[in-house]
């Protein structure tokens, strides 16, 4: 299993120097640890079930867009080790972490040595244009925050993902994660502990903290969305291409549910 | 060409004077350092660029070009004296081009005109603002001759002006800001911090900036080489330890027990990444780096064993 983790990294189609850091700063010690753990987490102690990781293109930029499930970001994680695990070859899912993260000591320098950078609009652009794989949720922090009683639903969709596709020309791979809420069952989000403590909130569980179930959690991939346009239309337009992929990820959770 | 140099006497600009000597340009130095050993056909003038003797050597020679690398990014002079050199030096510099009819101006900035916080992206493009400034103080005064010189675009349209954002150097000559940084046997991290560094070896920065002159740029470019490492990788490869201590501990600490001095705004560049995207220039010069990042490491570890000479005074600018 060990070695299957270091022989996986190895295969990572990235452009790593003689030490193992790529232009990014990803380094392959970092991913090798990071991917020990999740694939305990994903194997182990989650059971995750993954379907339609065909649908994810083996090379190439890559928009993997999805809801968000779960009080932290286990929906996040886990969709990473599915392309690292599921995939031949695998690929380095990057998702674009929460500002307050890179502020935290240790947090920084392990978010960026895996490949998770700052959410920011450049980082986001500039990976893609890199043909790498980038792990999107449009409904952003308002869709960790959600409560137990919602976690099948969607919250609103930001539009800035779209404008990016179209741009970059990134196929769109939608997708439904399933279970995270049922991990981390949030009853209520306490905002001014959160901030003292320099996060955006702290969910509450019935357990207080929030500390995961070992539940069965699923992963269901969909076809690409092939988009035409430039990114410069207008917001009627913008948000009818929103509506459309929003749409194919509560089929996938609907799917998913069955 | 006849190629004035105010700033000669520092070793990055005594680089691109020799180089520019073997491509046969004729090379005028102004530095009130002297440079002790210059090459025969070099002349100089050991005087401030800011006095009335400087702009003598503009009226008399006329040079054609100007590489301007009269800029001090250590604090080893107080803040005023900082200023009255990057500004007021720089304000000299463009009036004696725009008057002696300089046709070409190659500004020699620095990339940590960017600054370094945590909601900066990696790989600055050139069309970005400066930022974090208010963090660091120390950098105002380059900041500002950045920008001053930059106006020059618009304002002197008959002078081709190129600034060029230029990252760390690093190499045997064990010169520069990162270079002081890693002088010493332990290296001062922020604990929980691992920020990613972009340098040049020392070759590649003078190759760099004779090829912007040649390339006859006009514009802000960004100049880097090989892909940055982190910090933790670089220490290592130069065989020195890191010290990983707490922010608060290491403010104290800087500058005493063996450890480099810093400023407080220098720690936000030891926690947060600068790295620029150098794509425009090496598109527009054909640019190319000839020492990968860890060749450059390891020349600069093996012409400076860790502790093996003193360190001065870097401010990470």
């Amino acid at each position: 299993m060990t070695d299957d983790i270091a022989a996986r990294v190895d295969r990572l189609e990235l452009p790593f120097d003689a030490r193992g850091v790529d232009d990014y700063g990803v380094s392959k010690w970092h991913l090798t640890v990071l991917f020990r753990a999740l694939s305990f987490l994903y194997r182990n102690y989650f059971n995750v079930r993954c379907s339609g990781i065909d649908h994810v293109p083996p090379r190439g930029r890559v928009m993997l867009v999805g809801n968000h499930s779960g009080g932290i970001a286990l929906d996040a994680a886990m969709v990473i080790a599915s392309c690292f695990l599921e995939m031949d070859p695998p690929r380095l899912a990057q998702a674009m972490a929460d500002r307050f993260i890179n502020r935290l000591p240790f947090a920084s320098t392990w978010t960026s040595r895996c490949g998770q950078l700052t959410g920011l609009p450049e980082h986001a652009q500039r990976l893609l244009e890199s043909d790498r794989l980038l792990l999107v949720f449009p409904e952003g922090a308002r869709g960790t925050a959600k409560l137990w009683k919602d976690r099948l639903s969607l919250v609103a969709f930001g539009t800035g993902f779209m404008r990016l596709a179209l741009r970059t020309r990134s196929p769109i791979v939608p997708f439904a994660f399933l279970g995270g809420g049922d991990a981390i069952p949030t009853v209520t989000n306490l905002y001014k502990a959160g901030k003292l403590l320099g996060l955006p909130y702290l969910p509450v569980t019935p357990w207080l903290l929030p500390l995961p179930l070992p539940v069965s959690l699923s992963v269901h991939y969909g076809e690409p969305v092939r988009l035409e346009g430039t990114g410069g239309e207008d917001d009627d337009t913008i948000q009818r291409h929103v509506a459309e992929v929003k749409e194919r990820i509560a089929q996938l959770i609907e799917r998913g549910r069955r | 060409m006849k190629v004035a140099i105010p700033g000669i006497a520092g070793l990055l600009a005594r680089n691109v004077a020799r180089r520019l000597l073997d491509a046969g340009h004729r090379v005028i130095g102004i530095d009130p350092r002297g440079w002790p050993g210059a090459p025969a056909e070099i002349e100089l003038h050991a005087v401030d660029i800011r006095k009335r003797a400087a702009e003598d050597v503009f009226r008399r020679h006329r040079p054609d070009a100007v590489i301007h690398m009269a800029t001090i990014s250590a604090l080893l002079a107080d803040a005023e004296e900082r200023y009255r050199i990057n500004l007021g030096g720089t304000r000299a510099v463009f009036e004696h081009c725009a008057n002696y009819g300089v046709r070409q101006l190659v500004f020699v900035g620095r990339h940590t005109y960017y600054g370094a916080g945590p909601d900066a992206p990696l790989y600055h493009t050139e069309a970005e603002p400066p930022q974090e400034l208010g963090a660091y103080p120390e950098l105002a005064d380059l900041v500002a001759a950045d920008l001053y010189a930059a106006n020059a675009l618009w304002r002197l349209p008959d002078l081709h002006t190129a600034v060029l954002r230029i990252c760390y150097t690093l190499g045997p000559a064990g010169h520069g800001t990162l270079a002081s940084f890693l002088s010493a046997r332990l290296v001062p991290m922020v604990l929980g911090f691992d920020p990613l560094f972009q340098f040049l070896h020392e070759d590649d920065a003078a190759d760099a900036i004779v090829a912007a002159l040649s390339a006859k740029l006009r514009g802000v470019y960004n100049v880097a080489g090989p892909q940055p490492l982190p910090l933790s990788v670089i220490a290592h490869e130069a065989r020195r330890r890191t010290l990983p201590l707490p922010e608060a501990v290491l403010a104290l600490l800087v500058g005493r027990a063996g450890l480099p001095r810093l400023s407080r705004g220098a720690l936000a560049h030891i926690k947060y990444p600068i790295v620029v995207d150098a794509s425009l220039f090496r598109r527009e010069t054909g640019f190319q780096h000839r020492f990968d990042e860890l060749t450059t490491v390891h020349t600069f570890a093996d012409a400076v064993p860790p502790g093996g000479r003193s360190s001065p005074v870097p401010a990470l600018g």
